[in-house]
């Protein structure tokens, strides 16, 4: 399986994200600046977290209109995997690939550390590797993951079976304790606790590993169904 | 040429977290009459005139200068003042 890692101005994370598909996955990935890609030929496009554009006017929000956001939109229309975590969530939030928005922090800090999560949905393609309800650490490092959407959207969420991960001691103010979402299609995750820095045990947690596993797990059955 | 001056608020209902801490440190420092402090941006465009300057401002605001899940906005269109 073949990942692109997005790189805008401002990401941090970029390098995380590499080494979680590359290094530890052991899957091909390449680290793509945001001026000069062509997702074509990727299978998989992971958005990594940080400060895009220095956060100006909103986090995400300069990112969201750049020129990569519109083949992002074309690959995952073909329900191919996009994953945003931290900056990419709020990217992929501010693009309207996601539905909602996020806040400042309720206690208005920048929060750096390991926070437990339960897995809400386990029928993703990204966490099918997990038990439904089982709690993961992932580490968490945001000032604006109060995760804001109205009640419509929230009933639409919860319906769908689109909340995949929730805070187990909710850090940050986030409505109805929302770590991360999917998309209605199934191939889109936002979240903004950073499962590419819990790969390894080294790093204090490696309960993110199943998550990119069950990424190419599922990618390569349906790979071998559809072709 | 037009100044457009544009304000983005957060829309009532939402949590404006700064918005309590400013309320807070007003009531310390003896100000216990603010009831509410509400954070916003202000933004102001320098734009040629256009038949269609208002809708155009519209479009800029709904797309990127303002984020509708949260934000309302409000805008002003008026002769920029040549210096």
């Amino acid at each position: 399986m073949k990942f692109a890692v997005i790189v805008f101005p401002g990401s941090n994370c970029d390098r995380d994200m590499y080494h979680a598909a590359k290094d530890v996955l052991k899957e091909d990935a390449d680290l793509v600046w945001y001026e000069n890609s062509n997702l074509e030929n990727y299978d998989g496009v992971l958005l990594p977290g940080g400060f895009s554009y220095g956060d100006y006017l909103r986090s995400g929000a300069v990112a969201s209109t750049s020129n990569v956001m519109k083949q992002i939109k074309a690959h995952a229309e073909k329900g191919k995997p996009v994953l945003g975590v931290c900056n990419g969530f709020q990217i992929l939030l501010e693009a309207g690939l996601l539905p909602g928005a996020m806040l400042r922090n309720k206690n208005l800090a920048f929060m750096c550390h390991q926070e437990p999560l339960a897995v809400a949905n386990n029928q993703t393609q990204f966490t099918t590797e997990y038990a439904k309800g089982e709690i993961v650490r992932f580490p968490i490092a945001h000032g604006e993951g109060n995760y804001f959407c109205n009640e419509q959207t929230l009933a639409d969420l919860k319906a769908n079976d689109q909340i995949v991960f929730t805070y187990e001691n909710n850090p940050n103010g986030s409505v109805a304790d929302i770590a991360g979402i999917i998309n209605e299609q199934g191939n889109v995750l936002g979240m903004m606790p950073h499962p590419e820095r819990a790969v390894e045990e080294l790093l204090g947690s490696d309960d993110g590993l199943k998550l990119f596993q069950s990424v190419v797990k599922n990618w390569r059955e349906s790979y071998v169904v559809n072709r | 040429m037009k100044k457009v001056t544009v304000h983005v608020t957060l829309k009532q209902g939402v949590l404006d977290p700064q918005g309590k801490a400013i309320q807070t440190s007003l009531h310390s420092l003896g100000f216990p009459e603010v009831e509410e402090a509400r954070v916003g941006k202000y933004i102001e465009l320098t734009m040629e005139d256009d038949a269609d300057i208002e809708a155009r401002v519209k479009a800029m605001c709904d797309k990127l200068l303002a984020n509708p899940v949260i934000e309302d906005y409000r805008f002003n269109v008026e002769e920029a003042v040549q210096s």
